[in-house]
């Protein structure tokens, strides 16, 4: 399956609300034991949705790299 | 579209706590559910899950700024998410949450009953009608500080929903603060360990730092 070009990626600021989890269309992003966001990035579509929602706006599209 | 579950309705047990409140002073001791159950999840191993499903008061603000658009939805300023903001304001209101507790116990201790809700710290509102005389003062006065804590935060919440995006509040909400502040303290390791084994496999947060 082609991957998006792009992923999300959360920074140290997360504070766990769990907004992007919910929103997210591709169950892509999870909250791990109480403390971040993170997100699988095989699953992540690079919607953007989440950074959308995120509250404190710490999510930001990355590219993904050109050779796996 | 996300199945709905019977919590996403708990926005419900907000509202209604709100108006019980304001009919009878008495039903705030109720929001010591909302003050105790976080901290009781996050304690017993249960993580954000408060938060992150059972939060009547988040899905308020999220119907409210996102479904109905009360909100901006800006970003908010970046001092909002920063660690010393974060804890900062949690310390103050705990402080102010003590000074409460401390008012009740002069109650206790044979000070008069103030039949006011203090809104964000300084504003004394009035409140005289409700009958209170079936229970203990100090009964009484709690409920009267409660409620004010309970009003202050829901004022302070719908100011940062307006001005930024919907669930802005939960960046620097003292619960979410305190949950994930005991998340810290019990998974910490667990934590580092789980960031080292998956941080390749997902865009994991260590990885982007700032
Ligand atoms: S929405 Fe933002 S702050 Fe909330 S859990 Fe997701 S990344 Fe973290
Ligand atoms: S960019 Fe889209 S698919 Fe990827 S984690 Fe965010 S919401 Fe999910
Ligand atoms: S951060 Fe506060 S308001 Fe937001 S979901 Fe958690 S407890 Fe509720």
């Amino acid at each position: 399956m082609k991957q998006s070009p792009q992923f999300a990626q959360i920074n140290r600021e997360c504070v766990a609300c769990g907004c992007c989890e919910a929103v997210c269309p591709k169950d892509a992003v999870h909250i791990i034991l109480g403390i971040t966001a993170q997100v699988d990035k095989e699953k992540c579509v690079g919607c953007r949705k989440c950074a959308k929602e995120c509250p404190a706006d710490v999510i930001t599209m990355v590219q993904r790299r050109a050779v796996v | 579209m996300k199945k709905k579950k019977w919590y996403d309705y708990l926005w419900i047990a907000e509202l209604l706590y709100l108006a019980l409140g304001l009919t009878n002073i008495l039903f705030a001791w109720l929001g010591m559910l909302f003050f105790s159950i976080p901290l009781l999840i996050s304690l017993f191993g249960g993580g954000k899950a408060y938060c992150n499903r059972y939060c009547g008061r988040g899905q308020l603000i999220g119907i409210l700024g996102g479904k109905l658009k009360l909100s901006r939805n800006a970003p908010p300023p970046k001092f909002l998410r920063s660690r010393w903001f974060r804890y900062g304001f949690l310390a103050f209101f705990m402080s102010m949450f003590f000074l409460m507790l401390f008012s009740t116990y002069q109650v206790f201790a044979g000070a008069p009953l103030q039949e006011t809700v203090t809104l964000l710290w300084v504003f004394k509102l009035p409140w005289q009608w409700t009958q209170v005389d079936m229970v203990a003062p100090w009964f009484a006065q709690f409920a009267f500080g409660f409620f004010g804590v309970m009003l202050t935060s829901t004022v302070l919440e719908l100011i940062t929903m307006v001005l930024f995006r919907p669930k802005s509040w939960c960046v620097y909400c003292p619960m979410g603060t305190m949950t994930q502040g005991i998340c810290k303290l019990k998974h910490g390791k667990e934590f580092k360990a789980y960031g080292r084994t998956s941080q390749d496999d997902c865009g994991a947060s260590e990885a982007s730092g700032q």
